[in-house]
């Protein structure tokens, strides 16, 4: 068994909004938000490198969960934006966490990332212990480089998502999990060692919008469960439209999936993790309530985390 | 292609993007501007329907519905 502790966050302060953007990329601010739901998107500075928002979302969490990062036993680390091949920064974050000596595993999957990382967790926390889960992004960096594609430029923000996973009962409880990868897809969502983000939109949201209901029904029907039945679906926040025709491929009310990307964009796999620690704060979960969550990224991977409040 | 495919296809496409609209069989239903992303996930959809076909997730690219032409070739490919 394992359960969720808690969740966190860090957003840089830096706010580029779609006016600016628009004037940037020489479109229509309208355009944007039509195209996407996205309203703006954070940016992070220079010094704010991967690890450093990474670390900034992880003390959150910890601090938000009232865990002490001595009791972590295992780091997982989510980014598809690292400044260097290798080492990835999950090495580093556990060191500025004061946990060195403490594995840390990177998934450099980018969107799809912190799903699996939490997938992970849980499987693994019942032999490290508490496991942190934090994916952070620095898209910016690499969306709006040359040659220039309005329609990647526009979608994504910098940020960072954490998550604790214990291996105990807690709060949250991680039920089951399904998860997928397809490599044949790998040219349609990639990123090189140079040049920006290049995306088949086409492609992306034509499997996107089959294979997250897909992974969403396949873990609902291992334990009985209707989509109906879930009260709260959480999703990278890939773009609006999208999360709109998956609540409507599972016949769900659209209001069910929480959603800030109008705030924030698509920070890749701290995505979900950040909409994650947003909605956790206010919620008030009745004992059995089911909370979905799935994602869908370059590679292809994707899948579906259902947990059940305890 | 024959007739009743591209009449088919043809009234696929008025229903997503128009009545009004007249694509040419070699024509980029993208380029057009008949289809975006978004109503490409309607134009595969209608397919199915209207041919009765189950599209698998592998031949889900979007090369393969790009005019009337490709979408003719892929449904002969299917047995329609």
């Amino acid at each position: 068994m394992a359960s969720i502790a808690g969740f966190g966050r860090y957003l840089p302060e830096r706010v580029l909004g779609n006016a600016e953007l628009a004037r940037l990329l020489g479109c229509e601010a309208a355009w944007i938000v039509e195209a996407s739901g996205i309203e703006e998107r954070r940016v992070a500075e220079a010094e704010e490198t991967v690890a450093v928002l990474a670390e900034r979302a992880a003390k959150d969490c910890l601090e938000q969960a009232g865990v002490s990062a001595s009791q972590v036993g295992l780091v997982i680390l989510s980014s598809g934006t690292s400044e260097r091949r290798f080492p990835g920064p999950a090495a580093e974050v556990a060191q500025r966490l004061g946990l060195a000596g403490v594995p840390a595993i990177d998934l450099p999957l980018a969107s799809a990332g912190s799903l699996f990382g939490l997938a992970l967790a849980a499987q693994l926390a019942p032999m490290y212990g508490t496991v942190l889960v934090v994916a952070a992004e620095k898209m910016s960096a690499v969306a709006r480089g040359e040659p220039l594609d309005r329609n990647v430029a526009i979608l994504f923000g910098d940020g960072a998502g954490a998550c604790l996973v214990s291996g105990g009962s807690g709060e949250l409880e991680i039920v089951d999990s399904a998860l997928h990868s397809d490599g044949a897809w790998a040219e349609h969502l990639r990123l090189e060692f140079s040049g920006p983000v290049q995306m088949d939109g086409r492609s992306v949201i034509l499997q996107a919008a089959r294979r997250i209901p897909a992974a969403i029904v396949e873990v609902l029907a291992k334990q009985g469960v209707e989509a109906g039945a879930v009260g709260t679906f959480l999703l990278h926040q890939a773009n609006r439209n999208l999360t709109e025709r998956v609540a409507k491929g599972l016949g769900v009310p659209a209001g069910r999936f929480f959603s800030n990307i109008q705030r924030y964009g698509n920070t890749s796999s701290a995505s979900l993790l950040i909409a994650a620690s947003e909605w956790w704060g206010p919620v008030a979960l009745e004992t059995g309530d089911w909370v979905c969550f799935a994602a869908f990224g370059a590679g292809f991977h994707w899948g579906a985390v259902l947990a059940r409040k305890t | 292609m024959n007739e009743e495919i591209q009449r088919k296809l043809v009234g696929i496409v008025r229903g997503i993007a128009g009545a009004g609209v007249n694509p040419e069989p070699d024509e980029s239903l993208f380029d057009a501007g008949y289809l975006d992303s978004f109503a490409l996930l309607d134009m595969v959809a209608g397919i199915e329907r209207e041919f009765n076909v189950k599209i698998p997730d592998a031949d889900l690219n979007p090369r393969r519905f790009d005019s009337l032409e490709r979408i003719g070739e892929y449904l002969q490919s299917r047995g329609v």
